[in-house]
């Protein structure tokens, strides 16, 4: 019904500066599709070539199967979410939430009859008579939300519409969101989404799919475990997850990783999918696939700082002059992480090795390095 | 100052003297700084509230002296100057002014947001070159064009009517709106209208709907300051209006001074203070979206 396709799509502005570098991208019909990246990367940008905003330098948008690129942003069954609300200062949250409906001169109970049901869904009804600068932050984003679900759209765009409210609100915005787009899915209507944002929990707790991007450019596409699970490069390894992953610079030898003065057993697992050809790498751990050990292999490191989270801690170490950051149980800290030398023992199976020339993950289908 | 030997019951008074001090300073300050303030702030406003006095003053009673009140108040200078030394009287004169400020007002709302809104958020071809010469209309001295444009209105028929003194405004021939509004719309974010594009509204309904009520401040400065400069201008009408009947009240208070041999000067206040009033009504009735619109230029969205 109403999937969503970029072809090709590019964006030049100024005839000279290229912020989107042909993107492809299927989005499934009632899909929630997130586009993540860190500020300027084009994500917005790519989302308001989709929603009829800006206007596509090349490359095709289609919207359920039909070419939209010449459309107006009200032909192309969408509704949009900004990111400071857009509301209409000077109309009550009533006329806001009607005002695409009077526009299309839809007669007068019928929209009474959605405004009251999209308020009923938001909890909002108490706001109807409001003026937008009335309404907290909260407030406001939920009436932007039912200005978008009551045109009933194919498509829905958010545009990073919960950076503007503070943490607590966002993490109950956040499954208001999803839930809602349960809700309409079990209902039959099925709409698509694209939910753009640069935070990357959002991404990772919202999406079905997730699209990381870079500098105009889509450096993976994938489920939140898969990216988590799997990154397919340094980019994508080192944006999700939080703390970050350990980005460690080395050289693979024979199955082993040298950093300085230590080697690290990579595992046959590991070992046997690389190539035994020697290189530089880069070696990927996730901090919380860390376990402190009190002997046998294991990186040794200095303890630098700890962060204690309530249930777990965050050890900040320094490990042959690089910052390795893990994350262990509370209780195994005061056990073994009492000392100023810790020994940090890895997961062999989860560990990723990167080209460091390209940035490609090659422990993932196996590979060679650059030398 | 304070020796270090002081005992603390010493330090403590001269704290309070200190204290004392300042607050007598303070006060001497502000008394200072409000005389002077309200000194030169009558001395600024006197002429006005002078000739105010003096429209109630006998004419000879008006160069008398310099003050203000009147000794024995009279209405005759208004009564007399209402009638004018025309066939007629000084309301025919306000009507005129009225007929030209009205569809000159409006006509200048209008056209001046619709340029302004196409400057601020289209692109167009040769945009730039345009919005260009909008600025150097704006810098060039109104003199200049004074002839061509008497020329031009000459031979379209329009000398002795209204016309030349509202169509070019009411076609946003005034750049001074044009550029004030256009800097008040590159002020305001640009979310809303994409809102509304998206709720389906084309550009003339996102105009009307929602660039108009945002941009209402600075609609009434507008509306104001044209008011005002119409209701003053002298210049224009002196120059295409010939026949006594289609005098507005600038010209109809200059009449007052040509055709009189002995200038009734009661008369004349008379009718001056009946003249600025609209402007000081409407002005104060207009204040607070006035001067929200010239300060919003600086204000973020």
């Amino acid at each position: 019904m109403a999937q969503v396709q970029l072809k090709n799509l590019e964006k030049v502005y100024n005839k000279t500066n290229k912020v989107v570098h042909g993107i492809d991208l299927d989005i499934k019909d009632g899909e929630f599709m997130v586009l993540v990246g860190p500020s300027g990367c084009a994500k917005s940008t790519t989302l308001r070539m989709v929603a009829g905003l800006e206007d596509i330098t090349a490359g095709e948008v289609t919207i359920g199967g039909e070419r939209v690129n010449d459309l107006s942003p009200s032909k192309r069954q969408i509704a949009m979410v900004f990111q400071n609300y857009a509301l209409y200062p000077h109309m009550k949250v009533r006329g806001n939430l009607s005002f695409g409906l009077r526009i299309a001169g839809r007669p007068k109970a019928e929209i009474a009859a959605a405004v009251d049901k999209v308020a009923e869904i938001l909890e909002i009804e108490p706001l109807l008579d409001r003026l937008p600068k009335q309404l907290s932050g909260g407030q406001a984003q939920r009436v932007a939300l039912g200005r978008a679900l009551i045109k009933n759209p194919g498509v829905f765009l958010f545009d990073e519409p919960l950076s503007n409210l503070d943490a607590k609100l966002r993490a109950s915005m956040r499954v208001r969101i999803t839930d809602l787009h349960r809700q309409l899915k079990a209902e039959g209507s099925s709409p698509t989404v694209i939910y753009v944002t640069h935070d990357q929990t959002e991404a990772m707790t919202m999406g079905d799919r997730i699209c990381v991007m870079q500098a105009g450019h889509i450096m993976q596409v994938a489920t939140p475990k898969e990216l988590y699970n799997a990154p397919a490069n340094l980019f994508v390894a080192g944006f999700i997850g939080t703390p970050e992953m350990n980005l460690v610079e080395g050289a693979m030898e024979g199955g082993e990783f040298i950093m300085g003065s230590q080697r690290l057993a990579l595992g046959s697992d590991l070992a046997g999918r690389l190539s035994s050809q020697p290189g530089n790498a880069v070696l990927g751990i996730r901090p919380q696939q860390f376990s402190l050990v009190s002997e046998g292999p294991a990186l040794q490191a200095k303890l630098v700082n700890a962060e204690f989270m309530g249930h777990e801690v965050y050890m900040h170490a320094d490990c042959e002059g690089r910052r390795l950051v893990s994350v262990v149980g509370a209780a195994e800290f005061e056990a073994r992480g009492q000392s100023d030398v810790i020994r940090l023992r890895p997961d062999p199976k989860t560990l990723h090795v990167f080209d460091k020339s390209d940035g490609r993950n090659v422990s993932l289908h196996g590979g060679s390095i650059a030398a | 100052m304070a020796d270090i030997t002081m005992p603390k019951t010493a330090a403590r008074n001269s704290d309070e003297a200190a204290a004392a001090k300042r607050a007598r300073m303070d006060l001497v300050s502000a008394v200072v700084r409000y005389s002077l303030l309200f000194g030169v702030g009558f001395l600024m406003l006197y002429p006005l509230i002078w000739l105010v006095g003096a429209s109630f003053k006998t004419n000879s009673e008006i160069f008398a002296g310099a003050g203000f009140l009147p000794e024995s108040p009279t209405v005759e200078g208004y009564v007399q100057g209402w009638q004018t030394s025309t066939p007629y009287t000084f309301g025919r004169f306000f009507w005129n002014s009225f007929l030209i400020i009205l569809p000159k007002v409006i006509g200048t709302a209008i056209s001046c947001t619709m340029v302004a809104y196409a400057f601020a958020r289209f692109e167009f071809p040769l945009k730039k070159i345009l919005f260009g010469s909008v600025i150097a209309v704006l810098l060039l001295p109104n003199v200049v064009t004074r002839i061509p444009q008497y020329i031009l209105f000459r031979d379209l028929g329009w000398l002795d009517s209204f016309l030349p003194l509202w169509v070019p405004s009411a076609l946003a021939g005034d750049a001074f709106f044009v550029f004030m509004l256009v800097q008040f719309l590159r002020s305001l974010p640009t979310d809303m209208e994409e809102a509304a594009r998206v709720d389906g509204a084309n550009s003339l309904q996102t105009l009307i709907f929602i660039v108009v009520p945002m941009l209402g401040p600075a609609l009434v400065s507008v509306c104001l300051f044209q008011f005002m400069w119409t209701m003053n201008d002298f210049l224009g009408p002196l120059i295409y209006i010939s026949s006594v009947d289609k005098y507005p009240v600038s010209l109809a208070l200059k009449l007052s001074i040509d055709t009189t041999e002995a200038f009734e000067w009661n008369r004349i206040l008379a009718m001056s203070v009946l003249t600025i009033t609209p402007a000081l009504v409407v002005f104060f009735a207009a204040q607070r979206y006035f001067i929200e619109g010239i300060s919003a230029g600086g204000r973020k969205g």
